[in-house]
């Protein structure tokens, strides 16, 4: 139901083609790509031609196949990272906005501490710190990017907990973990899908961000971030070897940005007609 | 209204100190260690346990905080690694370069975002409020270096019009405000949206449609100023957002803000300068949040009751 509806946009179905593209494209890499990605078989900065359809970059290698690597690396890291973000957003917000009190205040005023922290500086700070391998990249980017979705996920626990029903079940005797697992977090799910495929866009922002600094996937292993990294010193002459892989990652995010914004439409009735 | 205010500002306060220790447990984390650092390389065994007594740093944790806590009050956030001088003097000297850009910058996000939306909103579900909702959600989107690249590529490389990277006059500023400003306005743009969208269905606006008030008065009189009020709140929000981008927008533009100096710090692994930039920033945050939420009720009398 919710994927004809999506179907039916022809924004979100956009987006879905491009995710579709970048995700085949990530999974069959070492079969899509012409050339070994870490490899240099060609002159360096080469305009694209027929034996190199993007030509090469810096270091003389397939500007394609690296491309074509990356989405991997990207991928990876948006979604691991949105996945682990969601589900500690979830548990902080759940146990929050259900046991209130002495632990759900300690664990809010902790959430709004993290919100006073500027994201990207505290990820700088970890990934400085950690010695950045991809999944240090994945953890330090869900230990920033759970905050928001908690205090979302708190404020509806806390409505929820207050309805009648969920006052009843308590009422017969159900344990905590029925009340939550049957009662509270099947109403949560809406938000989570919605919140969980606008996350992937932040997060992907994010991996590109951090290895554009040079903190996030380490060269040779290819990511779009540090594909434009590499590249920028010569980007006056070779303005595509940063606008390629630039354009990818904005490509992706607002694939998910589309799709997340059109899940929002389908699955809140109470935002209808809002628009 | 003073209780509110002495709330928000002990809330704030609390918020600074929980930050501190956050920072201060990273700095336990840190893989140098510090008596060494400052002690040098050469020194002997007894010279580095001379320092590290003299630093405190065999003191209880509770304490070593409370010396942490007291040096940060006095504005001391350490020294550079790489460029052996205060961290503080660093940022000092940087701090009016990133101040004038995010002042720049702010104005053109506000400039942009808040007409863009509320444009879309007078003529919600046209052909233009969907071209300027999408358009809003590809700058939303965009990466901040993308679109830095591109404004330099073809503005300041290809047409001329701006110099390529640099500071000084403000044709420099142009470019790497607009980098901020378009994405951050795309954000503002449908917040904007929303919110004048909430306001057209409040009954004065009926009203005054009713009493036969012209339509320019209707809009910058009653709707405007009324859409804009959860707007402000906004703005401290975004201080946060605005650090993270001036960090890969001054190292785009070769901008000689704090931005940068936090770029060549990561270069260098040269944590004192991260970590002070980090808390310097924080603090912004908290700051800008206190001042939004201070400045609603001023504006809106509504709040005052709360």
């Amino acid at each position: 139901m919710v994927l004809g509806a999506i179907l039916k946009r022809k924004l979100a179905l956009l987006g879905l083609i491009i995710i579709a593209v970048f995700a085949t494209a990530a999974i069959l890499a070492p079969w899509l790509a012409p050339y070994d990605p870490t490899v240099s078989p060609g002159d360096f900065a080469a305009p694209p031609s027929a034996t190199f359809w993007l030509g090469t970059d810096l270091l003389g290698r397939d500007f394609l196949s690296r491309l074509i690597h990356g989405a991997r690396a990207t991928l990876i890291i948006g979604v691991v990272a949105n996945g682990i973000a969601v589900a500690i957003g979830t548990f902080i917000g759940v146990t929050a906005g259900y046991l209130r009190g002495r632990v759900g205040s300690i664990l809010m005023r902790f959430t709004d501490l993290m919100m006073a922290f500027p994201a990207l500086l505290l990820a700088i700070l970890l990934a400085a710190l950690l010695k950045p391998s991809i999944w240090i990249v994945v953890m330090v980017i869900a230990m920033v990017s759970w905050v928001q979705l908690a205090r979302v996920v708190y404020a509806e626990t806390v409505s929820l907990a207050e309805r009648e029903y969920v006052v009843a079940v308590r009422a017969i005797g159900a344990s905590t973990p029925r009340i939550l697992f049957r009662h509270i977090l099947p109403h949560l799910i809406p938000t989570l899908i919605v919140w969980g495929t606008l996350g992937i866009a932040t997060t992907s922002l994010f991996e590109a961000t951090l290895s554009f600094l040079g903190i996030g996937v380490q060269p040779p292993t290819p990511s779009w971030g540090n594909m434009v990294n590499e590249n920028q010193t010569y980007f006056e002459s070779a303005p595509w070897l940063v606008f390629i892989p630039g354009a990818a990652i904005g490509l992706l995010a607002l694939s998910f940005n589309l799709i997340g914004d059109a899940l929002r439409d389908i699955l809140d009735p109470t935002l209808r007609g809002r628009h | 209204m003073a209780g509110y205010l002495i709330r928000r500002i002990i809330q704030a306060l609390m918020t600074l100190i929980g930050i501190s220790l956050i920072t201060f447990l990273i700095l336990f984390m840190l893989p140098a260690d510090p008596a060494r650092q400052v002690a040098g390389r050469t020194a002997s065994a007894e010279q580095v346990e001379q320092v590290r007594q003299q630093m405190g740093l065999d003191l209880p944790l509770w304490q070593q905080y409370g010396r942490y806590l007291g040096k940060l009050a006095t504005g001391d956030l350490g020294r550079s690694y790489e460029q052996r001088t205060q961290v503080s003097e660093l940022i000092a000297a940087r701090l009016p370069a990133t101040l004038w850009l995010m002042l720049a910058a702010i104005a053109c996000e506000l400039i942009i975002g808040l007409s863009v939306g509320a444009i879309a909103a007078f003529r919600r579900n046209t052909q233009a409020d969907r071209l300027v909702m999408f358009g809003a959600f590809a700058f939303v989107s965009t990466p901040q270096f993308l679109l830095g690249y591109t404004l330099l590529y073809v503005f300041a490389f290809w047409l001329g019009w701006f110099p390529i990277g640099g500071y000084g006059s403000f044709s420099h500023v142009v470019l790497p405000a607009l980098t901020l400003g378009l994405l951050g306005g795309g954000w503002y743009a449908r917040m904007m949206r929303s919110s004048v969208i909430e306001v057209l269905r409040q009954d004065f606006v009926r009203t005054a449609r009713a009493k036969g008030l012209s339509r320019a008065r209707i809009i910058f009189v009653h709707i405007v100023p009324n859409a804009i009020l959860p707007i402000i709140a906004m703005i401290g929000i975004d201080i946060g957002i605005f650090m993270s981008g001036i960090v890969v927008v001054e190292s785009v533009f070769g901008w000689p803000g704090i931005g940068q100096l936090t770029w060549q710090a990561i270069q260098k692994v040269d944590f004192p300068i991260i970590m002070g930039v980090t808390l310097v920033s924080a603090c912004a945050i908290v700051l800008g949040n206190l001042l939004a939420d201070l400045a609603a009720p001023l504006i809106d009398p509504r709040i005052r009751l709360k």
